[in-house]
């Protein structure tokens, strides 16, 4: 049985009081708050095994070499990949978003080619391509927005071509919530015989993932965003693709031999296995273990139970939301058409008047542009606020967050 | 005689056409900043003792009781700095 109250038990930062009230957290799609589970992996990891890992023979460092290596197969069996061999540690989305730009794009894309890019992403699916373009000299194409926020397939399909190469899609708008529907586009990529790679940053803390199913071949997500710490992301990439592609850095850990040839008189370099190929240097272990216990704990959860909830929370806050006559509410009308974000503004005050004013009662969210312009551009907003919910959030809580609000539209 | 670092933590510049500056007081010294600001600025409108629109030699600004201010329609930092100089010396 989902129940919030026993969950919130779990975080200890809940406790807090913030300008002499309750901490209310409501800034979810920033990052998440981190139960004691995750935490006390940390210190259990640091206390107990802490040891580089592939490096040496002691009992050490086998034993922290186990656990991260644990921590790739947990983590290709929460979003059901192959196998640990799908699964690349980075920093974050943003850095598997780049290992995709240049260790696949650098060596694929050329003059001619088109990459399509959706105007509701996040700017590091948009900027990582305007980087490359400029170097490789390929084109960008953007798909287009509706109105109420949610993807113009229309615009997106008429964008597709045999000269694209890749499609760089979010599976949920980090502004709005929307949720795209990325299995249909992959298809029709794959149709035009292109890539696809999924901004996974909002959705895989938040819905069930099965990549098989959804058929795409990169995904890409953020520890941090799902009660993990932060440092650690996943980059997940079809076997027989990462196999293919070059690696992202070079150094330690992703190498197989390194022997000098003197008739080069230069180094002859295999590559690692999958997925050490593409995890130059010491990794982020500890960060790999803080992942792998926040995955156990929304697996015992059940990733349905948070949707669930989530939009059930989403649905009350927006029904509430109407009973504040200057409050404009942006995106999809729908909740169960979206995931746990809800973009705002009140009338006659910015946004950031907005958030500091909820500060001011313990209340935390997000306000500006949320490192997504191009979709406030189509919204024609300057910027706008934010509240997104998680497991730990409640109906009382978005009751105290609707009693501000009017509090905002009095004064 | 008392700078501008001996109260400001940290400064935050808001992105985009609608340029902010959000100040935020060292939390030591967050009240007696507010003491300061609030004996030489004009208060022009008190919201539950939390926010104060405040306004300064033409510069219209918001004070939150919480240790921060957002200050709007300034051409840079360095006006900024002007402004919180003469308001916190």
């Amino acid at each position: 049985m989902f129940d919030p109250y026993k969950i919130r038990e779990d975080f200890p930062i809940l406790k807090r009081k913030i300008n002499g009230h309750p901490l209310i957290y409501f800034d979810n799609a920033a990052t998440s708050q981190k139960p004691k589970q995750v935490i006390d992996a940390i210190r259990d990891f640091y206390e107990n095994y802490n040891a580089n890992v592939h490096r040496a023979v002691h009992t050490l460092s086998q034993e922290a070499s186990e656990l991260y290596e644990k921590a790739h197969e947990e983590i290709a069996n929460f979003i059901n990949a192959k196998g640990m061999e799908e699964i690349i540690f980075v920093r974050g989305t943003t850095e598997a978003i780049n290992l995709v730009a240049y260790a696949w794009g650098l060596h694929n894309l050329k003059r001619d080619d088109e990459v399509i890019v959706t105007l509701m992403e996040h700017h590091s699916n948009i900027v990582p391509w305007e980087i490359l373009s400029k170097i490789r000299g390929f084109k960008i194409k953007y798909a287009g927005i509706k109105n109420d926020g949610t993807l113009n397939y229309e615009s997106l399909e008429s964008l597709i071509s045999n000269k694209t190469r890749m499609v760089c899609v979010s599976h949920v708008s980090n502004v709005s919530g929307a949720v795209n529907d990325v299995k249909r586009i992959a298809k029709i990529a794959h149709e035009h015989d292109a890539l696809t790679l999924v901004d996974g940053a909002q959705s895989v803390p938040h819905l069930p993932t099965n990549v098989k199913d959804l058929d795409v071949d990169f995904l890409a997500f953020s520890g941090h965003k799902m009660l993990g710490p932060t440092g650690i992301g996943v980059l997940y990439g079809k076997s027989e693709i990462l196999e293919e592609m070059a690696p992202f850095q070079g150094g330690g850990e992703m190498i197989k031999e390194v022997s000098y040839n003197e008739k080069t008189k230069s180094c002859d370099i295999t590559w690692n296995a999958l997925p050490w190929k593409f995890e130059a240097g010491t990794p982020n272990v500890c960060g790999g273990i803080g992942l792998m216990e926040a995955v156990r704990y929304l697996r015992k959860i059940g990733m349905e139970n948070v949707k669930a909830h989530e939009c059930q929370l989403t649905a009350y806050a927006m029904q509430r939301m109407q009973e504040c006559k200057k409050v404009r509410v942006y995106g999809p009308k729908d909740a169960a058409s979206k995931c746990g974000i809800i973009p705002f503004n009140v009338e006659e005050l910015s946004s950031h008047d907005v958030a500091l004013f909820l500060d001011s009662y313990g209340i935390m969210i997000r306000s500006g542009f949320h490192c997504a312009q191009p979709l406030h551009q189509v919204f024609k907003l300057q910027s706008s606020a934010r509240v997104s919910f998680y497991i730990y959030n409640t109906r009382e809580e978005i009751d105290s967050f609707i009693e501000v609000l009017k509090e905002i539209e009095q004064a | 005689m008392d700078s501008v670092e001996d109260y400001v933590a940290r400064t935050e510049e808001t992105c985009g056409e609608e340029k902010a500056f959000i100040i935020i007081f060292k939390y030591d010294k967050k009240e007696q900043a507010i003491t300061k600001i609030l004996k030489k600025a004009k208060i022009e409108k008190s919201i539950s003792n939390i926010i104060f629109e405040l306004n300064f030699k033409g510069v219209s600004f918001r004070l939150y009781s919480t240790g921060k201010a957002i200050f709007r329609n300034l051409k840079n930092k360095n006006e900024l700095n002007s402004v919180l100089n003469e308001l916190l010396s």
